[in-house]
């Protein structure tokens, strides 16, 4: 009989399809695990809306799930239980460690552009603030472009939802 | 159909297909900047597409897929603003503008709604087009002083106004004059129901899948 703890594992074995430095549950899209018997009832809320890495990461959840037995019923939750806040800590580390400065904590309002604009961003190479916001937008929809003046790096920014 | 599958179709299909528009700018737009940031636009507006219309076919016994691409051009619900095939910068950044800012209106009278499943994801939907709309001032400011910019204004605003339902045109009238520095022309909107440039894009957009019927990948 499987355990929720080995689901859970599993699961944090599963790396992020487009950014496999870090794992589902490190991402925060995981809401829940449900085991009844041999059935494991997941509840998985996509990060943004056009990512294409949604149907990556429900196979692989599938997969995972059908390895140690057990029968697997992914849903997906469309509400607006995610944001950038539920990324874990450790994910946030790994993050960085990979050039990808993580996410802002959200503040108790919709950033807005004087925020982005500010010298609060942190260079993940470097350390400095002395950052600028290049694009809003960047290789993916979770990401803005931003540039370091202190290392003379452009780097990849998570943007806080 | 319902009221509530009329307008989850009606804001659907304008994401749907202004997503497409949007995503004619990649590789043309005028520097690489806004290749990237149209690009990934019209990939959140496709992605709010297709979860608008996931919820839609729920209530309709279908699947988003075939409501994106199995009907006729003339079943479309999409306002005109949206069709419009306009490769000229300022009238992009104009139509932007004011979708964005009609859209903000829309979203927020969603989040309201009593129904948990549209008010969630439009609260989902919101995170993101913040980015948007932080997008669009940021250009609209930029532009604003341009006698181009304001030219592109008067022709797409009688579109425009036909993004909303009449209760909201109000206080989108009143946004929009706030946040310009000059007026907007007085003139009937132009709304949903007739599809002036729909004919080439539906096309283009469900070839594969009408030359294929039933194919998956």
């Amino acid at each position: 009989m499987v355990t929720s703890e080995q689901i859970w594992d599993a699961l944090g074995a599963i790396p992020d399809p487009e950014i496999p430095v870090i794992s589902l549950v490190e991402l925060g899209v995981i809401r829940q695990v449900e085991v009844d018997g041999s059935r494991v009832r997941v509840e998985f809320t996509p990060t943004f809306l056009g990512c294409p890495a949604l149907e990556a990461m429900r196979d692989a959840m599938d997969a995972r799930i059908r390895e140690l037995g057990a029968e697997p019923e992914i849903r997906v939750v469309v509400d607006d239980s995610w944001s950038t806040d539920r990324i874990t800590a450790a994910g946030r580390e790994k993050l960085r460690e990979a050039g990808f400065a993580p996410p802002a904590p959200r503040g108790p309002g919709a950033p807005t552009i004087v925020q982005l604009q500010s010298g609060s961003f942190k260079c993940p190479y470097c350390g400095s603030t002395d950052t600028r916001l290049e694009n809003i937008f960047g290789p993916t929809p979770c990401r803005s472009l931003r540039y370091c003046a202190s290392c003379r790096q452009p780097f990849e920014q998570f943007k806080t939802i | 159909m319902s009221e509530r599958a009329q307008l989850l179709l009606e804001i659907a299909d304008d994401e749907l297909i202004l997503g497409w528009r949007n995503s004619e700018w990649t590789g043309i737009a005028p520097f690489l900047e806004e290749d990237v940031a149209f690009s990934s636009i019209a990939q959140n507006e496709i992605g709010h597409a297709r979860a608008l219309y996931t919820l839609a076919a729920d209530e309709l016994g279908t699947t988003p897929d075939e409501l994106a691409f199995d009907r006729r051009p003339e079943e479309y619900r999409c306002a005109p603003l949206v069709e419009l095939r306009r490769v000229e910068w300022g009238a992009t950044i104009a139509r932007h503008w004011l979708y964005e800012t009609a859209d903000e209106l829309r979203i927020a009278a969603l989040k309201a709604s009593k129904d948990a499943d549209v008010s969630g994801l439009a609260a989902k939907i919101d995170r993101e087009e913040v980015y948007h709309r932080l997008h669009a001032e940021m250009w609209l400011d930029r532009l604003v002083g341009s006698e181009q910019l304001r030219a592109c204004i008067d022709e797409l605003w009688p579109y425009a106004l036909g993004l909303l339902p009449a209760g909201q045109r109000e206080e989108y009238e009143e946004r929009v004059r706030a946040r310009l520095p000059f007026g907007v022309p007085a003139g009937e909107p132009i709304e949903r129901g007739e599809h002036p440039e729909l004919a080439e894009l539906w096309e283009e957009m469900t070839m594969v899948r009408r030359g294929v019927p039933g194919a998956t990948w």
